[in-house]
């Protein structure tokens, strides 16, 4: 069954065009990975998921209904946590059962119960401040959790992490994901990232995006972090690495013609 | 929040308090060894003597009037303070339409309108309590509006995807945003509050500390009159540490971090 579905969306902010004759389809209970170049629009992509933007040709359908409006219907978790600074721990990951007018205290009862395959346990009435950056980002998730949507949009969760703790929480995430049978769309800039947690991998190339070309990551669950270093994982990251490398190329057609662009012209854009 | 005085705070307390003694007793020893004449600067010894033996009028009338203008204008203004920052930060005409009269009620020159306020309000309490709000009222508008707009864009879109009413993200991001930004206002307010009764007392007034203050400079009384500014001085530091406290009681500690 299809979870989620773009169909020939189109999409601008003013004149810039960020989709142009998009489809994407996300079966349930699938783990999607989207990986491409900074500023390419994928966050957008997520603002239209989430029903924050509309698109401005097309349609998106969510369960299959293209009416019925998407917010309070995804669970988001932003790329910066954005905890509330004035609540606590638990407090913090109630929030959306607040907004669904679920009563404070059964909310936090509700929160208690998850805390702890959050690592989180001890932390309930903790303040904010005193958690590393990876308990924050388990917060979010968990808030983002008991939202209860099915389809979760993960906007580069880990980014800010350190390279330890990164890879903790990718295994953690692989386990969490197996066991709750959530949808999941992951965007990142990592490519080991990308493939080690998704069964597929959409490559965004340039603006506007269109059609993406897509990679089937075919490894069997449960997945170890240690699956990185096999060389059938190799050869996929290898496919990525092309594929992103080509937008340069692409990019460098585009411009190339004039010797006016700036020096470092091709650099910048690879960020 | 704990009910056990922080080890940092009792220090504070601590040099605060010698602080004060040693501001005394230095003003003390200037006048005694230069022998300032006391209608100059009288010594802080002469200026308690002077609060004691005045202890009827000051306590019993003046304190009382004073207090009551501060009050009465602190409460008004917030009231009528938040309710215009609300109204600014809901809809963008009432900000263009208000914004420029906040700022504009800040650049009246008070003293030159003391006649045409006696007109209107003759020597009642109210005159005295629009001067206090004319005061206070822009500290509080504007550190509650800035407050009201700092909620982040992304937090309020984060709200939104969960679904979120105009009414529930109001009250759970913005209100609690605003909160530290309205404290740093009220804070303020608060001791420009005491000036602001003060200054309505001089521009017309039967009674109260400004105007005890004034007529007993006008009789050459510099001892009585610095025993009202010290008590004004208190009612000031008082104020401040009540909302200092209100705000601790109130708002999520900030990060220790620098």
């Amino acid at each position: 069954m299809s979870k989620l579905v773009f169909s020939q969306v189109d999409f601008s902010y003013g004149e810039q065009r960020i989709l142009q004759d998009f489809h994407l389809t996300i079966r349930q209970g699938e783990f999607v990975s989207i990986i491409g170049p900074s500023g390419v629009g994928k966050s957008t992509l997520f603002q239209l998921a989430s029903g924050l933007l509309e698109p401005t040709g097309g349609t998106i359908s969510l369960d299959g209904d293209a009416v019925k409006p998407r917010l309070g219907r995804v669970g988001y978790m932003p790329q910066k946590d954005l905890l509330m600074p004035w609540r606590t721990v638990a407090e913090n990951a109630a929030l959306p059962l607040e907004i669904q007018g679920v009563p404070k205290k059964a909310a936090l009862a509700r929160v208690r119960e998850e805390l702890p395959r959050f690592g989180l346990a001890a932390y309930a009435d903790a303040t904010i401040d005193k958690l590393s950056g990876g308990m924050r980002q388990r917060v979010s998730l968990l808030r983002a959790i008991l939202t209860g949507a099915d389809l979760l949009l993960l906007d580069e969760p880990f980014s800010a992490l350190d390279g330890i703790t990164r890879m903790e929480m990718q295994e953690w995430l692989l386990d969490l994901w197996q066991k709750l049978g959530k949808t999941v769309i992951l965007i990142t800039h990592d490519l080991d990232e990308a493939a080690l947690l998704a069964d597929r991998v959409l490559v965004l190339q340039r603006m506007p995006i269109q059609q993406p070309v897509e990679i089937p990551v075919p490894f069997p669950h449960p997945r170890s972090a240690a699956l990185r270093y096999e060389p059938s994982f190799t050869v996929i990251r290898e496919q990525m690495w092309k594929l992103l490398k080509e937008r340069e190329q692409g990019t460098a057609v585009l411009y190339g013609v004039s010797d006016q662009q700036p020096a470092g012209w091709k650099a910048g854009g690879t960020a | 929040m704990s009910a056990i005085p922080h080890p940092e705070s009792r220090s504070k307390a601590l040099w605060f308090t010698a602080s004060i003694i040693a501001f005394f007793l230095i003003w003390e020893l200037v006048c005694r060894l230069f022998a300032v004449p006391p209608f100059i600067l009288p010594p802080p010894s002469a200026a308690f003597l002077a609060m004691w033996t005045e202890r009827e009028l000051l306590f019993g009338k003046h304190l009382w009037v004073t207090t009551s203008e501060v009050i009465l204008g602190l409460t008004a203004s917030i009231i009528c303070g938040v309710a215009v920052a609300l109204a600014m930060s809901v809809s963008r005409p009432i900000e263009r339409l208000f914004y420029p009269y906040v700022v504009i009620s800040q650049t009246i020159p008070y003293m030159a309108l003391s006649p045409i306020f006696i007109y209107w309000f003759g020597y009642s309490l109210t005159g005295k309590i629009a001067i206090t709000i004319l005061f206070i009222f822009f500290p509080i508008v504007v550190n509650t509006f800035d407050g009201l707009r700092a909620a982040d864009s992304e937090m309020i879109n984060l709200l939104r995807t969960m679904g979120a009413t105009r009414r529930q993200i109001f009250l759970k991001a913005q209100i609690p945003a605003a909160l530290p930004s309205f404290f740093s206002g009220l804070k303020v307010a608060a001791t420009y509050s005491v000036s602001g009764a003060i200054i309505g007392e001089w521009l017309g007034a039967s009674a109260g500390l400004g105007y005890f203050a004034r007529r007993a400079s006008g009789y050459f009384r510099a001892d009585t009159m610095f025993a009202t500014i010290l008590l004004l001085v208190f009612m000031g530091v008082a104020l401040f540490m009540l909302t200092s406290w209100l705000e601790r009681r109130f708002t999520y500690q900030r990060s220790t971090k620098p």
